[in-house]
């Protein structure tokens, strides 16, 4: 994908969503997604590359992103801070942030 | 793999590679838009930053600060405890410049002029399409005026914006007498970093425990009690500073002597012998001068998805200057800049901006050297109420930790990293 064009790769886009209307309002969506996901960096790094002993979240499988959030959710650990975070999403938001990080770069 | 699933991967990688659907005109409206960021703060560089890569660097920023480096408040406090160099807490704008490309002035911007869309700085005008204001914090000095002259300043430091008054108030407490008295005032709420005052109080009692065990920490406290991690705070001062740290509630300064370094508040004298007065506090200078302020003419009011001033609409306000009902945090300020930078492009290229931002905020205080608690909270915008709402989960630590003081350093090098890297 990179080293594509702007023009190019609008295109593209344009061709799979069949629509400017689809394009706007899955932009929407994406747009709350990305800062929802931009927010988690402060812990977990620019784009979920994290610096340092936080774990990373780019790369990570849709899959383990959700059953360890879900977890994270129902424990009995009130006190644990990604409980506290977890239980502040919804589990659509969660689903979306799943699919995000798990197609960002992983850290190499 | 189905149609919708492989649409919101490629919508994934688009957005997560920095992507951006733009049309040619579109393009062309990001290339030719000048925005211009005053403040290089957490807001402030993380705006800068975020504009950049999320308009795949076609979007020119200038982001101007008077400050030479970047140095980090969170994490100070242990400066002053002796457990960590200024050094380790001063990190460089010049990655923001040769990575992201960001224009990075070293200027003090003296006005803005909204009119001709100008920021006027000491070597001339600087003028912009977009202006983004993050100037932190000032300090009100009108109830206790004596702390407001420069030999005062040296005297008395805040050290509420770390850097120099940090290292001169760490030496103070290191040349502190046998014996001594090391004063904390507090502000009213609202405050820059409500859980501050009370992680420096931690910082200063473990660095007399071990250099001057017959030194003491007053804290004369204007609000009612402990704003902040209160009940952990308690039991860490009852528990590990027994007969180290005195806490006044209530006693808000009524007049100071400097040079004696006697402080009265309503009911009671005070003879202390390092003063660290942390004054009341309001938005920025600059975002006061430029009329951003609300009725109450201390903080100012912004639209929480655009966070465009609500006094002057085409001045976005980010960061501590503020009037977000939220806790003045760098997290905070972190997160409002890319819910800005975010809407900021949305707008650009016709897009509608996310119509209810959500964000989290984590804040870490150290106890000692070691251990840290947290605060964790998520945020959502209120379209009704108009603004940002607690929702729900959200917590404190149990106790204090070693396990946490390791999680409290990585926050700070990963937002530190997020922020200027």
């Amino acid at each position: 994908m990179t080293g594509m064009g702007i023009a190019t790769r609008l295109w593209t886009l344009v061709l799979l969503l069949g629509a400017t209307q689809t394009m706007a309002q899955a932009s929407t969506t994406d747009l709350h997604v990305r800062v929802l996901a931009a927010s988690c960096a402060a812990c977990h790094g620019t784009n979920g590359v994290s610096v340092a002993s936080t774990p990373s979240l780019a790369g990570m499988p849709s899959t383990q992103f959700r059953s360890r959030m879900m977890a994270f959710r129902a424990s009995k650990t009130d006190a644990d801070v990604m409980t506290q975070h977890a239980r502040g999403l919804t589990a659509e938001e969660i689903d979306r942030l799943a699919v995000y990080f798990s197609a960002l770069p992983a850290p190499r | 793999m189905k149609r919708r699933e492989f649409i919101n991967t490629l919508g994934a990688a688009w957005l997560g590679a920095g992507a951006w659907p733009l049309s040619v005109s579109a393009a062309r409206n990001v290339r030719q838009a000048r925005v211009v960021i005053v403040g290089a703060g957490f807001a402030g560089a993380t705006a800068a930053k975020y504009l950049r890569m999320w308009s795949e660097y076609q979007l020119p920023v200038t982001l101007i600060e008077q400050n030479a480096q970047f140095v980090s408040c969170p994490t100070s406090n242990l400066v002053l405890g002796g457990s960590v160099q200024l050094s380790a807490i001063t990190r460089s704008y010049e990655n923001l410049i040769r990575k992201h490309g960001v224009t990075v002035r070293r200027e003090t911007v003296l006005a803005i002029d909204p009119d001709r869309k100008q920021v006027r700085t000491a070597t001339g005008p600087v003028s912009y399409d977009y202006l983004i204001m993050a100037p932190g914090i000032s300090f009100d000095y009108s109830q206790l005026p004596m702390t407001q002259t420069d030999a005062a300043k040296a005297r008395v430091p805040h050290a509420w914006k770390a850097g120099a008054q940090t290292q001169a108030l760490a030496r103070q407490l290191q040349h502190m007498r046998k014996g001594g008295v090391f004063a904390i005032t507090v502000p009213p709420l609202p405050y820059r970093c409500p859980p501050g005052p009370y992680e420096r109080a931690c910082q200063v009692a473990w660095y007399l425990k071990q250099h001057n065990p017959t030194g003491k920490v007053l804290v004369l406290d204007a609000n009612p009690g402990i704003t902040s991690k209160r009940a952990l705070f308690e039991r860490n001062w009852a528990e590990h500073y027994a007969g180290l740290i005195d806490y006044q509630p209530g006693s808000e300064l009524s007049a100071i002597d400097v040079d004696s370094g006697t402080v009265r508040t309503v009911f009671d004298t005070w003879k202390t012998d390092v003063l660290n007065v942390i004054p009341p506090q309001a938005a920025g200078r600059l975002a006061l001068d430029t009329g951003l302020s609300n009725s109450e003419g201390r903080w100012c009011d912004v639209d929480f998805v655009t966070y465009e001033s609500r006094n002057v609409p085409a001045i976005h306000l980010l960061g501590d200057s503020v009037d977000s009902g939220l806790p003045k945090s760098a997290h905070i300020a972190n997160s409002q800049a890319k819910v800005c930078a975010s809407s900021m492009i949305a707008r650009l290229v016709g897009v509608q901006p996310d119509p209810l931002p959500v964000f989290a905020n984590t804040c870490y205080s150290y106890v000692d050297d070691m251990s840290a608690m947290h605060v964790a909270n998520v945020y959502r915008y209120d379209p009704e109420k108009k603004e940002m709402v607690s929702a729900q989960g959200g917590g404190l630590s149990a106790y204090p930790s070693a396990k946490e003081g390791a999680d409290a350093r990585s926050w700070a090098k990963n937002i530190w990293s997020d922020t200027l890297d």
